[in-house]
């Protein structure tokens, strides 16, 4: 059994980064050079902590899937990034967003990281600034800021609807920065196959090359695994296609423990499907919550256009339910609201899976320039996906698959429990809890990178200084590279007659029916038999076109898709477990008589992190949640 | 809906490729471009033949990765969409689609419509970046910038990198893709103290890799997804005599 080391700094809450950094190792700059350092995706995280470190002087390589790391998921991340800085004057602090934060994880986040992130928020502004991000502004010249869910007061920071898309051209930047100063080395169109463990530490990766099927070995002193979330679990979710959990898998079955797997976000304002070959959900930021209100009709099955529904038929259920939020409620409670209002019969569209968010009101109080200048783009998308003008009538949304808490565990240096491998941005478990609060990613996957991993990582390598460069011929690497190779056989040779696409598909029916936005025993128990299942038809009726030395899209695919099929069991596992509701986890047995999430303090105040087990269950390990600067409280928005 | 596709299909960058035609049917007018070629791969695994390979992955029009001439025109007819936005209520019954990758002599063909586009990050590594270590950023609100800098900063720096505007361009040139880094930096007070160095080595890397230069002709405006402005080179040339 592994033991969970949090090694959280002593003292109180606000000097614990300081103290930590004071206090820890430090490496030589000539040393550093003869460091290798692996990192694993370029989105904010891995392009701001390759980057950073690059700048630090370590021998940096760097790996991505996409033709150009500039195309990191991160991209699509629309509505801002948080930071304390209280440009507004509205009581706004670093212990707030830190509380805010804690609150709307409802209590499953460990304080001392959370707190770190939120004093990290103000640098990261400060750094994406200073590179040239062009982040919207007031008439003075100074940078402007707006509300997010979950949060009283106004601190988010963003450029338009593509704030993502800023940030994370700005981190690729500072990665070119890098890459021609010779400190970074880039790998496009790679997938990592497996990582390689030597005496108990990550020393190296297994990758193949996505245009020439080469598999390809490759060594380090230190691997960083920036590689995201697995929402694509769910077939259906607002994250890129080709977004997998590949990578985090591979180390979870090396033996990283991987922490709360059944912490899905479910976003509420996503575009509904469509047709029955959709491939993926298009997001409508949060941030449209500021001015759109959300509404279904108080008579069921009232189909008139929604133009003609007058005003006192209108039910405007997040400000009914919820009125000191109102339409700003975080969002796993207003994702659960509109799931129970059309689950009720309320629903709106084609399908009756849909409710409305109108922006009637707010064009007519600001006119339809101040709208289009804060939302213009995400108008243009929805009327390009839908053929609808968002300015006439309601934009039609309905919750989607988004962002995943769960991760890999780490300790407070974001190393995993196998020494040498980090995990930073949404890859790891440790900042948002049961809940993630809209704008606190790109925050977080910032601060990790730029801020927080460049300190914690050289109290690690100061260890390895006199570990010279890891040779690629040893037996651990002929070992994994074999395993790798063997599966991609495996995968090859079935020749069945169902494509990966259409196992994924029913995976991810199986996920959002019985492991989504709601769950109870009796579902995730069937859940389990119908993965088992799943699993076992895959194994034996996988069609993969084409070869292994060649590009091939489906081969990659098979490969993704066999590992979510492997991690949805371990979701569900952590579901059943978990018998209280907390932020998005809802179990159906744990809620109050109104129906909101029902937290169990005393038995589930605690990170459950899962180790590998063979074929045997996996083993629960768990770290307990100590609350010392803040009061466990009922989480209410009321 | 049923339609006609002729997609250029081509095994790898050494072999020569030839169009192939194939007739779809049961294409629904909600689908996306690309949704009605994962329909189109499907149909041709169950057949037992290989699917068209093609860069994709947010299709939210953000990512920059898919990207093909359809019926003559980088990321089809319809401005002010990627191809994985483009959805197929554009087009009509029984139409016939020619489909083939990016045409331009930097982006060699990897594989049917997938072109190897490294050319525009190797400019981007040349000098698209400022240069500021983490760490040593001053208070954001101690530079101030207009709003209206600002504004224009971010419309040049929204481009997505899917290379429509060399596809689009008779010269093969990526100026409007370069001009809008430029251009992002040129606008704000950040961008100032490398200005010179950056165009100069963007514009050098340019020419290494083979592209060609501006004729104002306006294709890539025309053609690009995200519908940035000709201006952009204006402002690049400027720059460009001002590095000298």
């Amino acid at each position: 059994m592994i033991t969970l080391n949090a090694k959280i700094p002593d003292g109180p809450l606000e000097d614990k980064w300081t103290r930590y950094k004071s206090g820890s190792k430090l490496v030589n700059p000539a040393n550093k050079k003869k460091l290798d350092i692996i990192v694993i995706g370029t989105g904010l995280s891995g392009a701001g902590a390759a980057s950073s470190l690059g700048e630090l002087g370590y021998n940096v390589k760097v790996f991505c899937y996409q033709d150009s790391p500039r195309r990191a998921h991160s991209v699509a991340a629309q509505g801002g990034i948080n930071a304390a800085k209280n440009y507004k004057n509205d009581g706004d602090n670093i212990f707030r967003l830190f509380y805010d934060m804690i609150k709307g994880g409802d209590f499953r986040a460990r304080e001392a990281n959370v707190y770190r992130i939120a004093e990290v928020s103000n640098q990261v502004i400060d750094h994406y600034t200073a590179i040239g991000v062009p982040f919207a502004r007031e008439y003075g010249g100074t940078l402007d800021t707006r509300s997010f869910g979950g949060v009283q007061v106004s601190r988010t920071f963003y450029a338009k609807g593509q704030t993502g898309q800023q940030c994370l051209l700005g981190a690729y930047s500072s990665l070119n920065r890098q890459i021609k100063a010779g400190t970074v080395t880039m790998f496009p169109r790679r997938d990592m196959l497996d990582l390689v463990v030597i005496d108990g530490k990550a020393r190296g990766i297994i990758t193949r090359n996505l245009i020439t099927g080469e598999i390809e070995r490759h060594s380090a002193h230190a691997v960083v695994l920036a590689t995201g979330g697995y929402g694509t679990v769910y077939y259906l979710s607002t994250l890129a296609v080709n977004s997998n959990a590949s990578a985090a898998w591979k180390a979870y079955k090396k033996g990283a423990a991987f922490a709360n797997p059944s912490f899905v976000q479910i976003h509420p304002t996503s575009i509904p499907q469509l047709n029955e070959f959709q491939s993926k959900l298009t997001l409508m930021s949060e941030s449209l919550r500021n001015d759109g209100r959300i509404w279904v009709p108080k008579n069921k099955g009232d189909n008139r256009p929604a133009n003609d529904i007058p005003e006192e038929e209108r039910d405007y259920y997040l400000e009914r339910r919820y009125p000191a939020f109102g339409n700003l409620v975080p969002r796993d409670v207003a994702s659960r609201a509109a799931k129970e209002r059309c689950d009720a019969g309320y629903g709106v569209g084609k399908t009756g899976l849909a409710v409305n968010l109108d922006f009637r009101d707010a064009i007519k109080k600001q006119g339809k320039k101040a709208i289009e200048n804060k939302y213009g783009n995400l108008f243009e998308m929805y009327s390009a996906i839908t053929g609808m003008n968002p300015y006439e009538v309601p934009m039609q949304i309905y919750p989607a698959g988004h962002y995943t808490m769960g991760g890999l565990w780490v300790d407070y240096e974001l190393m995993t429990t196998i020494p040498g491998l980090f995990a930073i941005g949404e890859a790891n478990f440790s900042d948002h809890g049961a809940n993630r609060l809209g704008a606190s990613s790109l925050m977080q996957a910032a601060g990790d990178g730029y801020f927080i991993l460049p300190v914690t990582i050289s109290s690690y390598l100061s260890g390895e200084i006199r570990t010279p460069r890891i040779p690629t011929t040893g037996a651990e690497f002929d070992e994994t590279e074999k395993t790798a190779r063997e599966r991609i056989d495996k995968l090859l040779s079935i020749k069945g007659k169902e494509t990966a696409s259409s196992f994924h598909k029913r995976l991810g029916k199986i996920m959002w029916d019985y492991c989504g936005m709601t769950r109870n025993e009796e579902g995730l128990m069937k859940a389990k038999e119908l993965v088992t299942e799943l699993k076992k038809e895959f194994w034996s009726n996988l069609l993969v076109t084409g070869e292994g030395e060649d590009l091939n899209q489906q081969l990659e695919k098979a490969g993704r898709v066999a590992d979510f099929l492997e991690l949805a069991g371990l979701m569900i596992t952590d579901a059943l477990n978990r018998k209280e509701s907390c932020g998005a986890h809802f179990r159906e047995e744990s809620q109050t008589p109104d129906g909101e999430a029902k937290r169990i303090d005393s038995e589930y105040s605690y990170v459950a992190a899962w180790e590998y087990n063979g074929d045997n269950e996996p083993i629960l390990n768990k770290e307990p949640l100590k609350f010392e600067f803040v009061e466990l409280k009922e989480r209410s928005y009321k | 809906m049923k339609l006609k596709l002729k997609i250029w299909r081509q095994k790898n960058a050494k072999s020569k490729g030839a169009f192939v035609s194939y007739d779809l049917d049961g294409v629904s007018p909600d689908m996306s471009f690309l949704e009605m070629l994962d329909l189109l791969n499907s149909r041709l695994i169950d057949d037992g033949k290989e699917p068209v390979a093609f860069d994709h992955d947010c299709r939210e029009g953000i990512c920059g990765s898919c990207g093909m001439y359809i019926n003559g025109y980088p990321h089809g007819p319809v401005p002010g969409l990627t191809t994985c936005h483009l959805s197929m209520r554009y087009f009509k019954e029984g139409e016939t689609i020619v489909i083939e990758p990016w045409r331009a002599r930097p982006f060699p063909v990897i594989k049917d419509l997938i072109v190897d586009r490294s050319a525009l990050d190797r400019i981007q590594v040349a000098g698209g970046f400022i240069s500021v270590t983490a760490g040593a950023a001053s208070e954001a609100n101690s530079i101030l910038v207009t709003k209206k800098n600002s504004d224009e900063a971010f419309d040049s720096a929204i481009c997505i990198g899917c290379g429509a505007c060399v596809a689009a361009c008779k010269n093969a040139s990526p100026m409007l893709f370069v001009s809008a880094k430029i251009s992002q930096y040129a606008l704000l007070p950040q961008g100032k103290p490398e200005a010179k160095e950056r165009v100069r080595a963007m514009i050098a890397e340019m020419d290494r890799n083979g592209f060609g230069n501006c004729s104002n002709t306006g294709a890539c405006e025309a053609q690009c997804p995200k519908q940035i402005k000709l201006l952009n080179i204006a402002r690049l040339n400027r720059e460009y005599f001002k590095a000298f």
